[in-house]
């Protein structure tokens, strides 16, 4: 009955998403506000159904109802109940409901949070975020219903794929999601403020926290599948250039130009154009994406039983939104009018810089990602385009990008000082050249690392310059240091703390060149050297373990000084309902590195082949990016930028006032 | 600067930018673009020395391991094959009769160093490209080599 409950909210939901796409728009076109008025309540009600349905079908993944074909094909009831509701998403139609929730769930929130916004803008925003929830009810309700029922109901299920049994799951699918469906809102907005004609510096204002949110999402959530295919796989890697992460760092990019080109509109009322193209490229290449995992062209842990219907379907749904996104752009772009006048050297000069490093950086992942596809459905030659091509792009361009990130946090607004700014950076510049130059004396290893790390000196120091200069200056005081550190923006020591989150995420990275590699086969007693470390195998065991076969190669780990410092089990565990066995990487980390021990297959004489790995400072690359999203939500809390404050802002930027500060 | 100069100076930037971009995915494309080949067409198509991916089945009884790491094998696709030795851990799925994708230099016709044994595999144990390498030589029967039921896909990551 639940089950059915939750299948009849999912109709419901479309219908209403039906209503929303034509009521309002309807409206604004006419301006009758009666009309206009229907977008917020029937989001939030579409918010509502959705989630009804969600819970729906989680209740009957928790209750293991095996009369539901989805249930059956991934759930087992020996599962433990985390996996249970997180095997929820843990399959095609359930990640494609949680799409959708989230999609639901953005324009409810929106429509709750926008009073201040005007009635034209927000019914249309609305009502775009109506089409595209359409769009992808209509998807699922008749492609890949989970709802679908079995009959006779079997006794037991197939179980979720081992792999996806992990608490990554609970919580990877979900933030990143958060992120990629969050840029649907930017895309709703920007084709609102196309069709309304209102693109102006209270728009900016009116997307920047959502666009924000989207973003922090999107960090996290990238930086999670980073951290679960890391400890998950293996191989001790942590970025596989894979098509399936592409899709998703794409999105990051365009966002993050975005956020940044949104700056520029909402202070100087220029580079709308690119804003707005921006706002409706983040989404497309979202879109993109779930084009990408979710039609079957690849194959990847990410996709599932793929059915040619629903790439067809995903791909009209994608060639509609972009098309449609697009012409719209086409037809209304060039009405629009340049706002505030900068030199090239100044703060809009730089985040322009910024854009066009970021945006082509897209692209070469673009080129990269697609090419093989496009190169195999046309000549049938099969080619694959690894780490070594996007290291060779995506490096050069990211470089520059870094040395500029924090002159461009020194340039001023309109008419920037390059000179004085490169005067200010000097110290940090210096700090980090010494910094690669004692490295490359002391550890040596590849010339990237240390060069790697002193640029990432150079970025987290100077990300700060701006907020001391700010705060600290000749004969002031503590008091009124730590006063003024209180009074600046939020939104500033957000952008210093995202800058050194992204220079902290490039140390860790510089230093997997340090990383120490070994392949050894391990007897009980055995004792292992890793660079500074040594392990000793305790023993071999094995037991069961709820639904799995657990063998395991306890270890001690020791410093130089024989001082025990961690413990790790590394293990491997072989699930009986599907056949399969996943590797349980045994992991301790030191300083900020990382030991880790995988498992191969066991011997016949009952020991274990191993890989050890001992990376130094590898942690840093995910704590960067918790930094990063950290510096976002700081940003986002900034009482300037709150939601609300947009209509007051609006008022003060009238063309008047900009004319003024024009001058 | 007037406008239109700032206009020149955008425009000249972001060509710079593109062009820098467009000249490194060329030269990239040329130097670590990775042809996958199954063995009948790397005896038709590559040279030696040439970088590859080479696809196929590992033949029933043709693993040797070696005291040390290394590991010689034999891949086919049913018409032509190709022998293989890689120094290091096999992946976890790595099995005689089974699909398997190596990456490596063609060292002389015929004979295959590879650096890599990729595990990625689908829900029938059997990688795409491989699929693809035997239906091209007509030894590939849907559902053959299915080894499991279940149409869900288990390829990493």
């Amino acid at each position: 009955m639940i089950v059915e409950v939750g299948h009849y909210a999912l109709v419901l939901a479309l219908a209403l998403s039906i209503v929303q796409s034509l009521v309002p728009m309807w409206g604004s076109r006419t301006g009758d506000r009666t009309l206009m008025a229907v977008a917020p309540p029937v989001a939030v009600m579409i918010g509502l159904f959705v989630a009804l349905s969600f819970a729906a079908l989680t209740y009957a993944h928790v209750e293991s109802d095996f009369s539901l074909l989805n249930v059956i094909e991934n759930s087992h009831s020996t599962k433990p109940l985390i996996y249970k509701i997180s095997g929820v998403w843990g399959n095609h139609e359930g990640s494609m409901l949680l799409w959708v929730l989230i999609l639901a769930l953005f324009g409810a929130v929106v429509a709750l949070f926008s009073r201040a916004m005007p009635l034209d803008l927000r019914a249309t925003t609305l009502s775009v975020q109506g089409w595209l929830s359409a769009a992808f009810l209509l998807f699922i309700l008749l492609t890949s219903n989970p709802f679908a029922r079995v009959w006779p109901a079997p006794i037991e299920g197939q179980d979720l794929n081992p792999i996806l049994q992990d608490p990554g799951l609970a919580i990877h699918p979900p933030l990143l999601y958060l992120g990629y469906v969050g840029f649907s809102i930017t895309f709703s907005f920007a084709a609102a403020a196309l069709i309304t004609g209102r693109i102006d510096a209270s728009w900016a204002r009116y997307v920047r926290p959502w666009s924000l949110v989207a973003w922090v999402f999107l960090t996290l959530g990238i930086a999670m599948g980073s951290y679960w295919a890391y400890y998950t796989l293996g191989w001790g890697g942590f970025w596989f250039w894979d098509p399936v992460e592409n899709a998703s760092l794409m999105p990051w990019l365009a966002g993050t130009a975005m956020l940044h080109s949104a700056a520029v509109m909402e202070k100087r009322d220029a580079l709308k154009i690119w804003t707005i193209f921006l706002a409706i490229l983040a989404f497309s290449l979202s879109l993109l994406g779930t084009f990408l995992v979710r039609s079957g062209v690849l194959t990847s842990v990410h996709t599932f039983a793929s059915d040619p219907r629903r790439g067809i379907f995903i791909l009209a749904i994608l060639v509609f939104f972009i098309g449609g996104a697009l012409a719209l752009f086409a037809a209304r772009a060039s009405a629009l009018k340049p706002g505030g006048i900068f030199a090239p050297v100044s703060r809009e000069g730089a985040l322009v810089l910024n854009n066009l490093l970021l945006t082509t950086s897209c692209a070469t992942v673009f080129i990269g990602t697609l090419y093989p596809l496009a190169l195999e459905a046309i000549t049938g030659d099969k080619i694959s385009v690894g780490a070594p091509f996007f290291n060779l792009t995506f490096g050069p361009i990211f470089v520059p990008l870094f040395l500029a990130m924090p002159i461009g946090q020194l340039l001023a607004w309109k008419r920037g000082d390059l000179l004085g700014a490169a005067q200010r950076l000097t110290l940090v510049a210096a700090l980090g050249v010494v910094g690669a130059i004692v490295l490359i004396a002391v550890r040596g290893g590849p010339v990237l690392a240390p060069i790697g790390v002193g640029i990432a000196i150079y970025l987290i120091l100077g990300a700060f310059v701006e907020v001391l200069g700010r705060i600290i200056g000749r004969g002031v005081a503590m008091g009124t240091a730590v006063s003024r550190a209180i009074g600046l923006p939020l939104s500033t020591w957000g952008t210093a703390l995202a800058h050194a989150g992204l220079g902290v995420t490039l140390m860790g990275l510089a230093a997997t060149g340090w990383g120490v590699e070994r392949i050894v086969v391990l007897h009980p007693g055995d004792l292992v050297e890793l660079g500074p470390w040594s392990l000793k195998v305790e023993q071999i065991t094995s037991a069961k373990i709820a639904n799995y076969q657990q063998t395991s190669a306890p270890m001690t780990v020791r410093s130089s000084a024989g001082v025990v410092v961690a413990q790790i089990n590394p293990a491997r565990r072989a699930f009986q309902t599907r056949q399969m066995t996943t590797t349980e990487a045994g992991i301790a980390t030191l300083d900020f590195g990382q030991i880790y021990v995988s498992l191969a297959e066991q011997r016949p004489d009952g020991n274990f082949d191993a890989r050890l790995y001992w990376k130094p400072l590898v942690s840093l690359i995910w704590i960067g990016a918790l930094i990063m999203a950290l510096g976002g939500s700081i940003s986002l809390a900034d009482r300037r930028l709150r939601i609300g404050v947009a209509k007051r802002a609006a008022k003060r930027l009238t063309p008047s006032s900009l004319a003024q500060a024009a001058e | 600067m007037t406008r239109k100069g700032r206009r020149m100076a955008l425009i000249s930037s972001a060509l710079a930018v593109g062009g820098l971009a467009l000249g490194l995915v060329l030269f990239a494309m040329r130097d670590t673009v990775v042809f996958f080949y199954g063995p009948t067409e790397a005896a038709e198509k590559a040279k030696p020395g040439q970088r590859l991916r080479i696809g196929g089945l590992v033949e029933l009884g043709s693993v040797q391991k070696a005291a040390d790491k290394s590991v010689a094998f034999t891949v086919t696709d049913g018409t032509k094959t190709m022998a293989v030795t890689y120094n290091g851990l096999l992946p976890d799925l790595f099995r005689e009769g089974q699909g398997v994708v190596t990456e490596g230099v063609l060292v002389s016709p015929g004979v295959f160093r590879a650096d890599s044994v990729l595990a990625k595999h689908d829900e029938k144990y059997m990688p795409r490209e491989v699929a693809d390498a035997l239906k091209k030589e007509g030894r590939w029967q849907e559902g053959a080599a299915a080894a499991r039921p279940l149409d869900s896909g288990k390829k990493i990551p």
